[in-house]
């Protein structure tokens, strides 16, 4: 991959970001964590020395082994969403919610954040200030500590106001064993409420599009509500991921493709609120593609699923949860929606860019 | 939601699914202008419901596909013009020319700007008063006054800065020269819905008057189309070609005069080159000499070089409605959306991304 340019494009989340990761990252960056390409690498570490070489022989992948040593997850993600301050969140609560999540989706109970401020020159104060009062505030929520941190000014014009980054580490829950590749022909296919509300929101308000709409992100931390998943049906849960960039469509078909499994969903049981629906037709864009920050897709065990279904309703981020779908043995790799009409068809993963700079 | 919903109703469709199949007795070939309609019949998967009789092709409806690589090689060597500021509609940017597309300029420091309005590429011309900034006209009727509308108030505002390159073409021009070539036989047409708010149902007089085929104006919900569809179904078994108004909550026999007016005030019918069906005369709309200072073709001289096809794509065909997008051997392996070789895998309205995108083969 030496030939052209990035695009844009390279950055949505969809076909051309994992051609990326696949075709140049991996080629350089091999470790067996990393490998799994889940939201989080699982770290093992038996029998801790600082002596020993840690690197090399004790951190292990934990399907491998029983799972008596402690299991660390460890994430990171940059933000670089505009506008910085939108309808039900800001990059500052963005970024606790992103690293919080990708953390959850691991099974792990997230604890230490680090952040990272890139900061255009001439950013009011008054914004950063409002950054981190949110950051504290949602990392208070999500019983999460921020624990180190760095802060980088570069002259104007070098960055967009206000870029960060934060990594995460988490602690697995003993016997939690989730991964992207564990789906299961019969599972059921949940999801924790509405979509599109995130990238809807942002994109109608963002530079050039001004039109009122009572649109608001559903950005919020998902580790309460995966904690009480985990509780109701132990064992049961064989993958969670947090549709971001790319929406729900491209997550079914990272854990279709995962997987080695085909996975069918109802194009009527799909929940999209009616502004993010009117928002969508407006604009020609398909809610299936546009990103969240505070949902969940749930893959678990069938004899579960109703079980599972009522947690999720019973948490305040997963009051319109649904069973969208279930995995199947055919059509592997791939994605299928049942339309209104009864019609069946591909859903692909995205291609394009669907918003610059959403998260 | 209140306009969307009853024409997604799953009952009025399967009823309308019913009596289309009562009806086609015979095999119909119909043509599907417009790639709006493309897409709505791939993404509900109305083409695996409609009985075996009847065949839909898609036709040239798709403004970014038909835009010739000359044109748009020309657009991609204005933005490289110094200073100069591209505004286009997203779906532009992707589509390769001979040598490159509008993101990859983009990448290479061409400052090319995505914009959802002409008054956005208004305002950005009002923020850069020292720079020009050109707005890349591409779209049939539905678009072309809403460009006319913003040259007209950049001459009101003295916005000395912004210019179009004006590509906009004209659809029964269109459908009369796939109808004259004659290499597909269509029993009838699915009209454009959004082109004929703007042109009126009687623009399309002369296909059921000089060609005896039927048109169907049709909506771009799934019951508006199956509406359309059986409406032609009956047109076609009657024998009795007409131009049925399927859509009539949107279109009149006049169509906008306003906005007609208007894009008479500014543009002037012209030939127009078309990727699949060549130059078609009284085709295109170029700017009036009267706004010659803002027609980018005029103040710019740019010279983009010789024009390259890729050897096997058959875009020209798919958009003749001779060729079915999957028939294509570009298909789904060397052309994809994310890599696309020809502008039908790229676009919104393409009948190639409809194809890929919505795909039947699962079992």
């Amino acid at each position: 991959m030496t030939q052209g340019v990035i695009l844009l494009a390279h950055g949505s989340g969809g076909k051309l970001s994992h051609d990326l990761v696949e075709q140049l990252f991996l080629r350089h960056f091999t470790s067996p964590a990393l490998l799994n390409l889940d939201d989080s690498a699982i770290l093992e570490i038996q029998n801790p020395s600082p002596e020993g070489d840690l690197c090399k022989s004790r951190i292990s992948v934990p399907h491998a082994s029983g799972g008596q040593n402690a299991r660390l997850a460890f994430t990171t993600d940059s933000y670089v969403v505009s506008p910085l301050f939108f309808p039900g969140g800001d990059i500052g609560k963005l970024a606790v919610c992103g690293t919080v999540n990708d953390l959850s989706m691991s099974g792990a109970r997230p604890l230490w954040l680090s952040a990272g401020f890139i900061i255009e020159e001439g950013l009011p104060l008054a914004d950063l200030e409002r950054v981190a009062a949110s950051m504290a505030a949602t990392a208070e929520q999500a019983g999460v500590q921020i624990v180190t941190g760095d802060t980088k000014v570069v002259d104007r014009g070098s960055a967009d106001r206000l870029f960060i980054n934060t990594a995460g580490v988490g602690l697995l829950r003993p016997g939690v064993e989730i991964g992207g590749d564990r789906a299961r022909p019969g599972d059921a296919v949940l999801l924790s409420g509405t979509i599109g509300d995130h990238g809807m929101t942002i994109m109608t308000h963002r530079e050039g599009l001004r039109f009122d709409s009572p649109l608001a992100s559903d950005c919020a931390p998902l580790n309460g509500l995966v904690a009480v998943l985990l509780a109701a049906v132990p064992g049961m849960v064989h993958c969670l991921r947090d549709p971001t960039r790319g929406g729900l469509a491209t997550t079914l078909n990272e854990l279709a493709g995962r997987s080695r499994a085909g996975i069918a969903i109802d194009e009527t049981a799909v929940p999209v609120s009616e502004a993010v629906r009117a928002a969508c037709e407006l604009l020609g864009l398909d809610p299936l593609y546009v990103a969240n920050e505070g949902k969940l897709v749930a893959i678990v065990a069938p004899e579960a699923a109703e079980a599972a279904l009522a947690a999720l309703r019973a948490h305040e981020y997963g009051r319109q949860a649904a069973i969208v779908g279930q995995v199947t043995g055919t059509h592997l790799g791939r994605v299928v929606l049942r339309t209104a009409l009864g019609a069946r068809r591909v859903v692909d993963m995205l291609t394009g860019e669907q918003l610059p700079r959403i998260c | 939601m209140k306009y969307i919903d009853e024409f997604r109703d799953p009952a009025l469709a399967r009823t309308l699914l019913a009596r289309i199949a009562a009806r086609a007795t015979q095999p119909v070939r119909l043509m599907e202008f417009c790639g709006g309609h493309t897409h709505a019949i791939l993404r509900y998967g109305l083409r695996s419901l409609l009985p075996e009789t009847v065949d839909l092709r898609s036709g040239p409806g798709c403004p970014v596909c038909v835009t010739a690589n000359a044109d748009l090689d020309r657009a991609i060597a204005l933005a490289q013009v110094p200073g100069l500021i591209l505004t286009t509609f997203g779906d532009m940017i992707r589509v390769p020319g001979s040598r490159q597309s509008l993101q990859e300029a983009k990448a290479g420091g061409a400052d090319v700007r995505i914009v959802y309005s002409t008054l956005d590429a208004l305002r950005i011309a009002r923020d850069n008063p020292a720079r020009p900034v050109v707005f890349l006209g591409v779209g049939f009727e539905t678009t072309a006054p809403t460009v006319a509308a913003a040259i007209l108030q950049a001459e009101r505002e003295g916005l000395g800065n912004f210019s179009v390159l004006s590509l906009h073409k004209l659809t029964p021009p269109a459908t009369r020269a796939i109808l004259d070539a004659g290499e597909v036989a269509l029993h009838g047409i699915i009209g454009p819905g959004h082109v004929t708010t703007i042109v009126g149902s009687d623009a399309w007089e002369f296909l059921p008057g000089e060609y005896g085929v039927p048109v169907a104006i049709a909506g771009f919900e799934p019951v508006d189309i199956l509406r359309a569809i059986a409406d032609l179904v009956d047109m076609v078994e009657t024998g009795r070609p007409a131009v049925a108004n399927s859509y009539s909550r949107s279109v009149t026999g006049q169509g906008n005069r306003t906005a007609l007016e208007v894009m008479d005030r500014v543009f002037e019918v012209g030939a127009a080159d078309w990727r699949g069906l060549g130059l078609v005369p009284a085709s295109g709309l170029a700017i009036r000499d009267e706004f010659a200072a803002m027609d980018a073709a005029r103040l710019f001289a740019v010279e983009p070089g010789p024009t390259r096809e890729h050897p096997g794509c058959l875009c020209g065909g798919v958009l003749r409605g001779t060729v079915a997008p999957p028939e294509c051997p570009l298909f789904g392996r060397a052309c994809t959306p994310a890599r696309p070789v020809g502008p039908c895998m790229v676009s919104g309205e393409g009948a190639c991304a409809a194809y890929y995108q919505y795909r039947q083969d699962a079992p």
